[in-house]
């Protein structure tokens, strides 16, 4: 069904990050989006999961609703998206114009293997085949009317500039490829992670 | 209907403790609570597809400053319980009302497990559990709860018991 990614996620997300100052707090999945954040530099303003699948897209929301003056950027992946489908026609339903969303879709649970995620092709052989879901067109489908897919180095400048100032919600679903890449972790502790986020934000833990 | 207006008092207690977000699924029982908080100026409510969204959603919600509350049914409460968690790892409060299903009276064989299993699970996961079974006793109970959670950084759930929201009959409204 679809020609091979060929877009690498880490300075990927190094490009969307570029430049990142206090407006804009960012929320990363848990697996290779956590890690893909913290190579791009730690910082207080990112909320790196190391757990709770299924919940960034939620937890985005949240925090996009208590600050609408700040930019709110989940990064996520097909995995961990899939889990919470429901949660796009939730993000609709509010329409916070402050929140973007980033899928890297390499089609595969990277944490446990490179099993083949539903977003994977249908024809990919007995052991790796998916649905060939396609996720920018569920976010639509959930009423997220600018949602875009993007699979083109030449396309990455426009996702970018979307992605940081674009009125939201917006959803890219990203195609990247299958890499074996090293771990950069961020701290584990979740309630130090929340109150250094809380603490830069407000000032307070 | 009781003298006492305890969903009024539940709303006032979510203004006493300046509560900015509410998540509900739909709920006959929570209803009037819903609805004062979509006519409210200084709460957002927030229409989940499934309960464990409202967790997730509280968790952003208190990483930008504000305090939410959850509104389900016991039927909900075990979709909550994997993210349930996040409330110890993150360490952040959560206030949950859950209006119960299968309790002692109720028709409906298919809601016994879930509203059987509610207090136990949540209490699995580390959930400070109260409940309130008398129309007199909701304000303070669920004002007590929201000062665990927003004073003390705790997951606290109010059960409001079925003898209180009143038992659901087919045919037969009964204490709506």
């Amino acid at each position: 069904m679809s020609a091979k990614a060929t877009l690498q996620r880490r300075p990927l997300v190094k490009k969307i990050l570029e430049g990142a100052d206090d407006n804009l707090l960012v929320i990363a999945g848990l697996g290779s989006p956590n890690w893909d954040i913290t190579e791009a530099g730690d910082r207080p303003l990112n909320m790196p999961l190391w757990g709770g699948m299924g919940a960034p897209v939620g937890m985005g929301l949240g925090l996009a609703l208590a600050q609408p003056t700040k930019r709110v950027l989940v990064i996520t992946g097909d995995g961990d998206m899939l889990m919470s489908l429901g949660s796009l026609a939730t993000v609709a339903a509010q329409a916070p114009d402050n929140l973007a969303i980033c899928v890297l879709d390499n089609e595969k649970f990277g944490e446990t293997g490179n099993q083949a995620t539903h977003t994977s092709p249908r024809n990919n052989g007995p052991t790796d085949s998916g649905a060939g879901t396609d996720l920018s067109i569920v976010a639509k489908g959930c009423g997220i009317a600018d949602s875009a897919l993007v699979r083109d180095q030449a396309e990455v400048g426009q996702l970018v500039k979307d992605l940081r100032s674009k009125k939201g919600p917006v959803f890219r679903l990203v195609k990247v490829m299958v890499e074996k890449l090293e771990f950069v972790m961020p701290p584990q502790d979740g309630a130090h992670l929340k109150d250094r986020f809380r603490a830069a934000l407000l000032g307070r833990a | 209907m009781s003298a006492v207006d305890w969903r009024q008092q539940i709303f006032e207690v979510f203004q006493d403790h300046d509560i900015k977000q509410v998540y509900h699924v739909p709920d006959a029982g929570h209803a009037r609570l819903i609805e004062a908080c979509q006519r409210s100026n200084s709460i957002r409510t927030v229409a989940l597809t499934t309960e464990e969204e409202g967790v997730a959603i509280a968790a952003g919600a208190w990483l930008g400053g504000q305090r939410s509350a959850l509104l389900m049914q016991s039927s909900g409460v075990g979709n909550t319980i994997n993210l349930m968690g996040l409330t110890k790892t993150l360490r952040f409060p959560l206030l949950s009302l859950i209006t119960m299903r299968g309790e002692v009276g109720e028709f409906n064989s298919w809601q016994y497990p879930m509203g059987q299993g509610t207090q136990k699970v949540l209490e699995a996961m580390g959930v400070l559990v109260t409940s309130v079974d008398k129309a007199d006793e909701v304000k303070t109970t669920v004002d007590y709860a929201a000062r665990s959670a927003f004073n003390a950084n705790q997951p606290v759930a109010v059960l409001l018991r079925q003898k209180l929201i009143g038992i659901k009959d087919f045919g037969k409204k009964v204490a709506q």
